[in-house]
C-alpha cells in the first residue's frame, strides 16, 4: 500500500519546469509536462550528479543542465546511447493537488 | 490493425528508408523485405575493398537478421518480385510467395550495363554490382591470369585495383582517352593513370571491342569461357575474365509491366511517390526531374524523404542534391564535386606540386565555389565541398583558398589531416574523445553520419569546434558518400534548417512557439533542448515588444541569471561598467561573500568580480544585498552581452590617445541586457598597444590619435580568431552607431549559438561592410531597431526577482522531515 504525502498543487510547478522536494535523503525533482502529467525522479543526473530539476523539459523528458543528457520522466532511463537510471518515485494527482508516495 | 507496407529491393536505399521510418514512426507499419539477393542488407559500396582483401562480407553487413526481428521486419531474402497487381495490391514473388500491401516502396536498384557485343554470354564475363559478382571475381582470380576490365570509370578502377591485389594480371580498356571523365579533368585524369600504371595496371584508351572470344575448350561438357578480347582496329588480347563496368541501367522492368510510369528510371515526385501514389519509389532506380542517381548520397536524402512522407509527416521535400566522389583505391587521394570542367564564364583556380603529385583546381563564378577536383591532396574535399553546398562568398580569402583551410587566418584545428594523427590524438576536447575511439565506434556500430558518431561517441557534440575533424574521420572511415544536406535542420525536431524558420517567423507573423510549431509542422509536441532556446531567442528578436519570453525553453544559466556551477552551486558577477568599481561597491561584495559564506572570490578575464558556489536559494538574497549597493545582474551567465573591458586610456596611462574607459562605460550603458545569439564580448583600447586585448573580441574598439579604428568577429575560447578591421571612425558617437548597428546585424542574421567569428566567416567580411559601412541608411535603421528592442529589454532581472519575480522557483516546493 502507498502512503500518499501531499506536496502541493499541480500550480506551484511551472509547466514544462520544476520543482524540488527536499528529503534527509537529497532533493526529488517534481517535472510538469505540457500535458500537465507530473513524474518525480531523484534531482541527481547518473552522469556526474546534474540536478535535473535545472533542466529543460521536453515532451516526457528531461535535459540535464550540465551535459545534455536526456532522462525519460516516466521510467527515470537515460535515453540511449547514453546508459544509466535516476531513480523514480510514483506520484499521484488528484483534484490539481500532486501526493508524493512513500515507499 | 496496422496497415501494410512492402519494400522490394533489400539494397541501400530501401533499407535506409526503414531505417528512418523506424527512427520517427517506429512500428507504424506492418513491415515486410523482398530481396532478390539471398543475404541481409549489405554496403555495397565496400565491395571494392571486398574484392582489394581489404574487408571480409562479415565485415560490410549493414543490417542482420536480428536487426530485422527487433524491428519486426519480416525478410524473404532470394525471392525476387516478379508481378504486382495493384488493383488488388498483391505482389508475387518467383517462388509462389504473395504478400498484400497498402503502401509499396520499389528499390530495385538498378544492374550493370553489358555492350551488346557477340560473346558477352560466355563464362567468365561479369557486372560488378553484388556479392555474387566478387564471388565470381575471386574464384577466377585464383585459377587463371588474365583480367579485363571494360569502362575507366570509378567502378573499373575500383575492380582492376582488387583484381591486381588479387595477383590478376589487369589492363584497363577505355572507349575515351582520359579516366573518370565524368569526375576528372585531363590533368588530374593523367595523373591517376600514372599512380595505377605505377601499380602495375595496363591500360588501353581509345578502345572499342569489338567481340568477345572464347577459349578453347578442355572438355565438351564444360561451358564455353572466355579467353580473349579482339578489339575494332584488330587488335586481341587474352582474357580469363571479362568485368563490365561501362555504367548503369536502372532496374525498371518490373514497375512498367504493372503499368507505373517509367522513362529512363521510374519516375517519382519531390515526395518519391510515383505516377500510383500509393507506390512510391527510392534508390538507382528512380528517375527525379529528369535525373538518375548512381551515389549514395543523394539515396539517402531520397530515403529520409520517402520516410517523412510514409510516416506522414509530409513536410519533406527533395529537391536534388549535389555530390562529390571519391575513389576507394587505397594509397590514391581524389576527390571530385560539382561542376569540375568549367569553361565558359567560370573561373579555374589551379595549385600544381609535380613533385609531391599534387593537383587542386577549384572551379569558381562570382567569388563561389561550383566544383573542385582534388589529387593528391584531398584534405580540403569537404571543406571545399561545404563552401560549394552552402554557397559561401569566398572574395575574403580568395588569394589563400587553394592552400586550404589550415591557411585561412583562424588557422584551426581543421586544417590538420586527420589520417596523419595518431591513433590516441585527442579529437574533441570537450568530451576528451580520442581518435581511435571514434574510429572504432564508427566501424564496430556501423555509424554513417555525424549525428551517429555524435550520438554515440559525444565528439563534436558539444561545442561543436572539432565537427569538421570528426566529418573527416567519417569520410575516410566509411568512403565519403554520406554528406549531410545541404541546409541542415535545427534538430531533431524539424526539417527545417534556422535561416528557414527565423524566415518564416518574421514573413509568416508567428509569435509564439505554438505558433511557429504547427506552422511548420514540428514534429515533437513541444521541442527539445536544442530547439527551444533557439526559438525562444528568434522570437525574441523578432517581436521586442510583443513576444513573452518562455523561461522553460531557457537555459538555466539564464533562467535563475546565474552560472550554474559542477556542484550545482551558482556563481554570480555583478555587472561593472567599463570594468570600474568604488571603495563602496567593494565592501557591499565583500559583506555579501561573508554573509553567505561564499567560499571563492575571483576576478574574471572580463574584468569583474566573481562570486562562486552560492546556494540557490540564497541567489535572490545575494542578489538583493548587491542591488542595494546599486549594482546590477552582470549578465555573465546569459547568451546576451557580457562585458566592455577596458584599459586606463588617456585619463591615466601616458600613451593614451582617446578616453577608452569613458567609451567603455558608455558603450556598456548603451548594449547591456541585449540578448544574442551567443555570447558577446567587447573591449576598448586606449592605443594600439591594445591593453585592453580588443583584437579578440567580438566587437573591439582601438583607440588612435585621429579616431577610432573598429573591429570585430573576434573571439578567445577553444579556437582563437583575431578580429578584422571593419573601418575607422572620428567620433564617439559613430562608434555608438556602428556599435548598435553591428551588434543588430549580428542579432537578426546569425543563427542561434553562432558566435561572431563562425558568424563572420560564413557570410564574409565584405557583406557585413556592405551592410554597416557603405550602406549608411541601412546602418541607421539597424541602430534605430537595436534601440527600440533595448528599451524593453533593459530591465535587472535581479531586481525583479529581489522584488519576488518566480521567487518560488529558488525554494523547494516541500521539505520533508
Ligand atoms: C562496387 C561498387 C562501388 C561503389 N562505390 C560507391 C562509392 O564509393 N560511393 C557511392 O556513393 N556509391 C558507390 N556505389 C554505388 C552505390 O552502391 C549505389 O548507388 C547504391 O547501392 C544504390 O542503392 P539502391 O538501393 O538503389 O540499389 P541496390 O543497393 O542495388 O539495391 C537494390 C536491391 O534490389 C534487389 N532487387 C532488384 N529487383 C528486385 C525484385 N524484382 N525483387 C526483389 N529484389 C529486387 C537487388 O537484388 C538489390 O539487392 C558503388 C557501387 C558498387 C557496385
Ligand atoms: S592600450 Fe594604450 S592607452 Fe591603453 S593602457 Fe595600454 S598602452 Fe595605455
Ligand atoms: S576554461 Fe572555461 S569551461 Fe574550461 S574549465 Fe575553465 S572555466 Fe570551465
Ligand atoms: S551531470 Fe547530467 S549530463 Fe552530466
Amino acid at each position: 500500500m502507498n502512503d500518499w504525502l501531499p506536496i502541493g498543487t499541480l500550480d506551484d510547478i511551472p509547466r514544462l519546469g520544476s520543482r524540488v522536494v527536499e528529503t534527509v535523503f537529497g532533493d526529488i525533482a517534481l517535472f510538469r509536462t505540457a500535458a500537465d502529467e507530473v513524474f518525480a525522479l531523484r534531482d541527481r543526473c547518473p552522469h556526474k550528479a546534474g540536478p535535473l530539476s535545472q533542466g529543460i523539459v521536453h515532451g516526457k523528458r528531461v535535459t540535464c543542465p550540465l551535459h545534455n543528457w536526456v532522462l525519460e520522466l516516466e521510467s527515470g532511463a537515460v535515453v540511449a546511447p547514453d546508459v544509466g537510471c535516476a531513480q523514480r518515485f510514483e506520484i499521484k494527482l488528484e483534484d490539481g493537488r500532486v501526493y508524493l508516495a512513500r515507499s | 490493425m496496422k496497415p501494410k507496407l512492402i519494400l522490394i529491393g533489400n539494397g541501400m536505399a530501401g533499407v535506409r528508408t526503414l531505417e528512418e521510418l523506424q527512427k520517427i514512426a517506429p512500428g507504424k507499419y506492418e513491415t515486410t523485405v523482398f530481396g532478390a539477393e539471398p543475404h541481409v542488407n549489405y554496403n555495397r559500396i565496400l565491395l571494392s575493398p571486398v574484392l582489394a582483401g581489404e574487408k571480409t562480407f562479415d565485415e560490410i553487413v549493414i543490417n542482420d537478421r536480428s536487426w530485422y526481428d527487433d524491428n519486426e521486419i519480416t525478410l524473404h531474402t532470394g525471392r525476387k518480385v516478379v508481378s504486382i497487381d495493384r488493383k488488388h495490391r498483391v505482389v508475387l514473388a518467383e517462388d509462389g510467395t504473395e504478400a498484400s500491401y497498402d503502401r509499396l516502396i520499389l528499390a530495385t536498384g538498378s544492374q550493370p550495363f553489358i555492350l551488346p557485343v557477340p560473346g558477352k554470354e560466355l563464362e567468365g564475363v561479369v557486372g560488378f554490382r553484388d556479392i555474387h559478382d566478387v564471388s565470381r571475381m575471386l574464384d577466377a582470380s585464383q585459377k587463371h591470369k588474365h583480367a579485363v576490365v571494360i569502362g575507366g570509370g570509378l567502378l573499373g578502377l575500383e575492380a582492376a585495383n582488387g583484381l591486381l591485389k588479387r595477383g590478376m594480371h589487369v589492363t584497363v580498356v577505355h572507349l575515351l582517352d582520359t579516366l573518370m571523365e565524368r569526375q576528372l579533368d585531363k590533368p588530374a585524369a593523367a595523373l591517376l593513370r600514372r599512380s595505377l600504371e605505377d601499380t602495375g595496371v595496363n591500360f588501353l584508351l581509345e578502345a572499342q571491342t569489338e567481340a568477345i572470344l572464347p577459349a578453347p575448350r578442355a572438355l565438351a561438357e564444360e561451358p564455353p569461357r572466355v579467353g580473349s578480347i579482339r578489339f575494332k582496329n584488330g587488335t586481341e588480347i587474352p582474357a580469363d575474365l571479362v568485368v563490365m563496368a561501362v555504367g548503369i541501367r536502372p532496374n525498371i522492368e518490373l514497375a512498367k509491366s504493372c503499368g507505373i510510369h517509367c522513362e529512363r528510371g521510374i519516375v517519382v515526385s519531390d515526395t518519391l511517390q510515383t505516377y500510383d501514389p500509393r507506390v512510391y519509389s527510392v534508390g538507382e532506380c528512380v528517375q527525379h526531374r529528369g535525373n538518375l542517381f548512381g551515389l549514395v548520397a543523394p539515396l539517402f536524402e531520397q530515403a529520409k524523404v520517402c520516410a517523412n512522407h510514409l510516416a506522414e509527416y509530409g513536410i519533406g521535400r527533395y529537391q536534388g542534391s549535389v555530390t562529390s566522389t571519391k575513389l576507394k583505391v587505397t594509397g590514391i587521394d581524389l576527390f571530385s564535386a560539382g561542376d569540375y570542367l568549367g569553361g565558359n564564364g567560370y573561373e579555374e583556380l589551379v595549385f600544381q606540386d609535380p613533385t609531391r603529385g599534387v593537383y587542386k583546381k577549384l572551379v569558381v563564378k562570382d567569388n563561389k565555389v561550383k566544383g573542385a577536383v582534388l589529387y593528391g591532396d584531398t584534405v580540403d574535399g569537404s571543406w571545399y565541398f561545404q563552401l560549394m553546398r552552402e554557397n559561401t562568398d569566398i572574395a575574403d580569402f580568395r588569394e589563400t583558398v587553394m592552400f586550404g583551410r589550415a591557411h585561412m587566418a583562424d588557422s584551426g584545428r581543421e586544417g590538420q589531416s586527420v589520417m596523419g594523427m595518431s591513433a590516441d590524438a585527442e579529437i574533441c576536447g570537450c568530451n576528451g574523445v580520442c581518435k581511435k575511439t571514434i574510429v572504432d565506434a564508427i566501424v564496430g556500430k556501423k555509424l554513417f553520419t555525424l549525428d551517429e558518431v555524435r550520438a554515440h561517441t559525444k565528439a563534436s557534440a558539444s561545442c561543436g569546434s572539432c565537427t569538421g575533424l570528426v566529418e573527416q574521420i567519417l569520410a575516410a572511415t566509411v568512403g565519403n558518400y554520406d554528406q549531410t544536406p545541404k541546409e541542415k535542420p535545427m534538430c531533431k525536431c524539424t526539417e527545417h534548417a534556422h535561416d528557414t524558420v527565423r524566415a518564416a517567423i518574421v514573413e509568416q507573423g508567428l509569435k509564439t512557439m505554438d505558433a511557429v510549431f504547427k506552422a511548420l509542422e514540428w514534429k515533437t509536441a513541444d521541442g527539445c533542448h536544442s530547439c527551444r532556446p533557439a526559438l525562444n531567442y528568434y522570437l525574441l528578436c523578432a517581436w521586442p515588444d510583443g513576444y513573452k519570453d518562455d523561461p522553460q525553453s531557457r537555459f538555466i544559466n539564464e533562467r535563475v541569471h546565474a552560472n550554474i556551477q559542477k556542484d550545482g552551486t551558482y556563481s554570480v558577477v555583478p555587472r561593472m561598467w567599463g570594468g570600474l568599481t568604488t571603495p563602496n561597491e567593494l565592501r557591499a561584495i565583500a559583506d555579501v561573500a561573508d554573509k553567505f559564506k561564499i567560499p571563492t572570490v575571483k576576478v574574471t578575464g572580463g574584468q569583474r568580480i566573481d562570486l562562486l558556489g552560492v546556494k540557490k536559494e540564497d541567489l535572490p538574497k545575494v542578489w538583493g544585498d548587491l542591488n542595494a549597493a546599486g549594482m546590477v545582474s552582470g549578465h555573465a551567465y546569459g547568451k546576451s552581452l557580457r562585458t566592455v573591458k577596458t584599459c586606463v586610456g588617456s585619463e591615466w596611462c601616458r600613451f593614451g590617445t582617446q578616453d577608452s574607459t569613458g567609451l567603455g562605460v558608455k558603450l556598456e550603458k548603451i548594449t547591456w541586457g541585449s540578448w544574442t545569439p551567443h555570447k558577446f564580448k567587447m573591449a576598448v583600447s586606449g592605443c594600439p598597444r591594445n591593453c585592453a586585448e580588443a583584437t579578440i573580441k567580438d566587437f573591439g574598439v582601438i583607440c588612435v590619435d585621429s579616431g577610432y579604428e573598429v573591429h570585430v568577429g573576434g573571439n578567445g575560447g577553444i579556437k582563437i580568431r583575431g578580429t578584422d578591421l571593419l573601418c575607422k571612425l572620428g567620433t564617439e558617437d559613430e562608434v555608438k552607431e556602428y556599435c548598435g548597428a553591428f551588434m543588430q546585424l549580428y542579432r537578426e542574421e546569425a543563427r542561434y549559438l553562432e558566435r561572431t567569428a563562425p558568424w563572420i566567416e560564413r557570410v564574409g567580411l565584405t557583406y557585413v561592410k556592405s551592410r554597416i559601412v557603405e550602406d549608411e541608411e541601412g546602418r541607421k535603421v539597424l541602430n534605430e531597431r537595436f534601440l527600440v528592442s533595448q528599451q524593453t529589454a533593459q530591465v535587472d532581472p535581479w531586481a525583479e526577482r529581489v522584488q519576488g519575480k518566480e521567487q518560488e522557483l529558488f525554494q523547494p516546493l516541500r521539505a520533508l522531515a
